[in-house]
């Protein structure tokens, strides 16, 4: 029961950062509002995420920041050696900005934790773990079946991002 | 033209098993519709007024026959027996099951073809220009520049949730034959001091908010391309606007802050991107060049087997053949309409019209779809392409084998010799299919075509493109019609409004209102009135385009509404 209110994290996540010891099973991770939940139950080191505007105001010494969906994630980029969970708001899957968000984060060079909060819905989890998400707390069940099949399922990508894959033109001129 | 290699098809074949374990998990109920619609969009896949309809890729509108064939095989075997080509270079199945949707996904495949991003918020298929690689105006093939995009595109994982569907279009020529600064990127191939690149255009579309894309970049090479577009949707994704669709694409984030302020803030992220190395070698740039290499013509004076033509300096034996064709008035007629000139000499390129008076523009049965396919095995090196006019292009084909490609053609009711006339109408779905649409824009089509049926009076009212949509969405870009026609719902009615002016060629411009609009029979005398206003204004060798821009609207209003 303990478990159930942390955050998924994803094995072989990019940035090689620290992934929150949660669970394996995914199923164990439902929760209606893991940001509040969270609170009672933080992996080591974790932390309730301040907002962005907390962080920058008054909070800079908060090691975790909550980013929501029309946030600049470039205002984070000073602060990044010392925030260790990065958690972006999906507030609908249809709102991709987080996608950008993750990017240009892990491409300044961010390590820690990269956590996909919301709406978060299988279909999307592949790409989102391609823009760098290492964790996952999304707001309805996942099928852990589905989300691995999902997660497995296609051996080669185009283009270079932040997961490390290398692209199929790479590949093709070795 | 392009081939898969082992990549391509895996990622391809992944898509088909993807699609279908979504349409299994949608059907048990897993996901509700409101999830799974987002990927079935991605997919091609529309919920439409009657059934489902998919519209299949047709990558920068490049096709060979086996892959035409197999467009002819899912009409036959999953739906009526037809096919609908649209103004995106696509073509579209209008009544089919979404249980039949992955084994359709699955047969495409086996000839390397998809439905991938046909939909959906995220970038679409790329377009081109339907005479690349053949056109006598071309500085370099755009296909080459559309592939590399293509692959970029496909599941990019920054850019599958943008704010709206994002349309990309290549051009290598002066000419602009596919409405390039009517896309959100438009590139058009440019050599300067020698070297090949591309002058960038970005936030054009039609829509109801219609604007031509400004030049943001003069000049990126191949070896910057894909930097250089994954910053300038970056840029996009951060900002466009998610609380009101009907502003979120890229045109109004542009329209909104300024070319300037949009192109410094897309400089400044290139200059990062770049560093990422996120563009391919140039020797992926030469593997897809290689594979887009001129065919192996022939020379202008090889004779020509099947048929001889009046082209052809013909052996004394055939002259009787030769003046037959001659006086086959029409063979001339289509052959001055709908071919063009072709940079190999001693060829030519053919445009097969879609467009029979009283037909459904773009619409092809299956047979028909097999036919062209035939004819371009045979006579084109087996290239096909669609054109966003809903019309079908053999790119290579010998002058000398013209007429027997006429003869088949018109054997088959594929030989109207209307390209770019009156006739050659661009119509949306419309009410007919569409489930936003207003009004209907295939019977209108219907009617106006009818009306004008005689050819010499189509002929001498000359270049009249006409362009019908069934709503503001556009996508009979009626914007960009020399005569465009917009449905619009009047009180519970169907209504149309008239439009002048537009241009989708490289003198782009937006048509404007003519004023209130009109019924179905009323549009159809509206725009008979118009073109009789050409007719009375027209100067020496005036388009009627060139003619409403010389006279302005004012006589076009008096007679329409005086
Ligand atoms: S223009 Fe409107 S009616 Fe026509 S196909 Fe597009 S959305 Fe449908």
């Amino acid at each position: 029961m303990d478990k159930c209110n942390t955050p998924l994290p994803l094995a072989g996540g990019a940035g090689g950062g620290p992934v929150a010891d949660a669970p394996a099973n995914p199923a164990d991770s439902p929760s209606p509002n893991p940001s509040r939940k969270r609170e009672g139950d933080r992996t080591e080191g974790d932390e309730p995420a301040v907002t962005l505007d907390a962080f920058l105001d008054s909070q800079t010494n908060a090691t975790a920041v909550r980013l929501e969906a029309g946030d600049d994630a470039r205002a984070l980029l000073p602060y990044l050696d010392r925030i260790a969970l990065v958690e972006v708001s999906f507030p609908t899957f249809r709102d991709g900005r987080g996608y950008s968000a993750a990017r240009v984060l892990r491409e300044a060079g961010y390590t820690g934790e990269l956590r996909a909060q919301g709406d978060v819905l299988v279909d999307q989890m592949p790409l989102m773990k391609r823009c760098g998400f290492d964790s996952f707390a999304p707001q309805a069940e996942i099928d852990p079946a589905t989300l691995e099949a999902a997660l497995t399922r296609y051996e080669n990508v185009y283009q270079k991002a932040a997961d490390g894959r290398v692209p199929v033109w790479a590949l093709r001129h070795g | 033209m392009y081939k898969y290699d082992q990549y391509d098809q895996q990622i391809v074949d992944a898509r088909v098993e993807e699609f279908r374990d979504q349409v299994k998990r949608r059907l048990a109920g897993q996901i509700t519709e409101d999830q799974f619609k987002p990927l079935r969009l991605m997919n091609g896949l529309y919920l439409q007024l009657h059934a489902y309809m998919l519209r299949v890729a047709i990558p920068y509108g490049t096709l060979d026959s086996r892959q035409m064939r197999m467009l002819a095989t899912i009409a036959r075997k999953y739906d009526r027996g037809y096919g609908h080509f649209t103004t995106r270079q696509n073509i579209q199945y209008n009544w089919i099951k979404l249980s039949d949707a992955p084994d359709i996904l699955a047969d495409l495949a086996t000839v390397e073809m998809h439905a991938i991003q046909t939909s959906g918020n995220c970038i679409r298929n790329i377009s081109s220009d339907q005479y690349a690689g053949a056109a006598a105006d071309e500085v370099a093939d755009p296909r080459i520049w559309a592939e590399l995009l293509r692959q970029w595109s496909t599941f990019h994982p920054e850019f599958s949730y943008l704010p709206r569907k994002f349309k990309i279009a290549v051009i290598g020529a002066e000419e602009d034959r596919a409405a390039m600064r009517l896309h959100d990127i438009g590139i058009q191939l440019v050599k300067r001091d020698g070297v090949l690149g591309g002058r960038i255009y970005v936030g054009g579309g039609m829509g109801r908010t219609p604007m031509i894309a400004p030049e943001i970049k003069d000049f990126v090479t191949a070896d910057d391309l894909l930097s250089y577009v994954e910053a300038c949707l970056r840029v996009y994704n951060r900002y466009g606007r998610r609380d009101n669709i009907y502003k979120a694409r890229i045109k109004i984030l542009i329209h909104e802050i300024g070319a300037d302020d949009y192109r410094r803030q897309v400089e400044e992220e290139f200059a990062h991107v770049k560093s990422l190395g996120l563009d391919p070698p140039k020797a992926e740039f030469e593997r897809i060049t290689a594979m887009f290499a001129p065919p192996s013509f022939v020379a202008a004076d090889t004779p020509a087997t099947p048929f001889v033509s009046s082209e052809v300096e013909t052996p004394a034996s055939a002259t009787g053949v030769s003046t037959a064709l001659e006086a086959n008035g029409d063979f001339q007629a289509w052959r001055a309409q709908n071919t063009a000139a072709h940079k190999q000499p001693g060829y030519a390129i053919v445009t097969i019209s879609l467009k029979p008076t009283g037909g459904i523009p773009g619409d092809a049965t299956a047979e028909q779809i097999d036919l062209m396919a035939d004819l371009a095995e045979r006579y084109s090196f087996d290239e096909l392409r669609v054109t966003h006019a809903q019309n079908i292009v053999l790119p290579h084909v010998r002058k000398a084998d013209l007429y027997a490609v006429w003869q088949a053609l018109d054997a088959a009711g594929l030989a109207p010799a209307n390209l770019d006339l009156i006739s050659d109408i661009i119509a949306c779905p419309g009410l007919d299919y569409c489930s936003l649409a207003n009004a209907r824009s295939i019977p209108v089509a219907q009617k106006i075509a009818t009306r004008f049926a005689d050819q010499n009076r189509q002929r001498d009212l000359g270049e009249l493109k006409l362009k019908i949509s069934g709503c503001i969405n556009a996508c009979g870009h009626h914007h960009a019609g020399h005569i465009g026609i917009l449905g619009v719902d009047k009180k519970g009615t169907e209504n149309y409004q008239l439009l002048l002016g537009g241009s989708g060629a490289e003198d782009t411009s937006l048509a404007k209102i003519t004023g209130p609009g009109f019924d179905e029979d009323g549009i159809v005398d509206a725009v008979e009135t118009v073109t009789n206003v050409y007719l009375a204004k027209r100067a020496e060798g005036e388009r009627f385009l060139d003619t409403y821009r010389r006279v302005g609207m004012e006589p076009f209003k008096e007679a329409l509404y005086g």
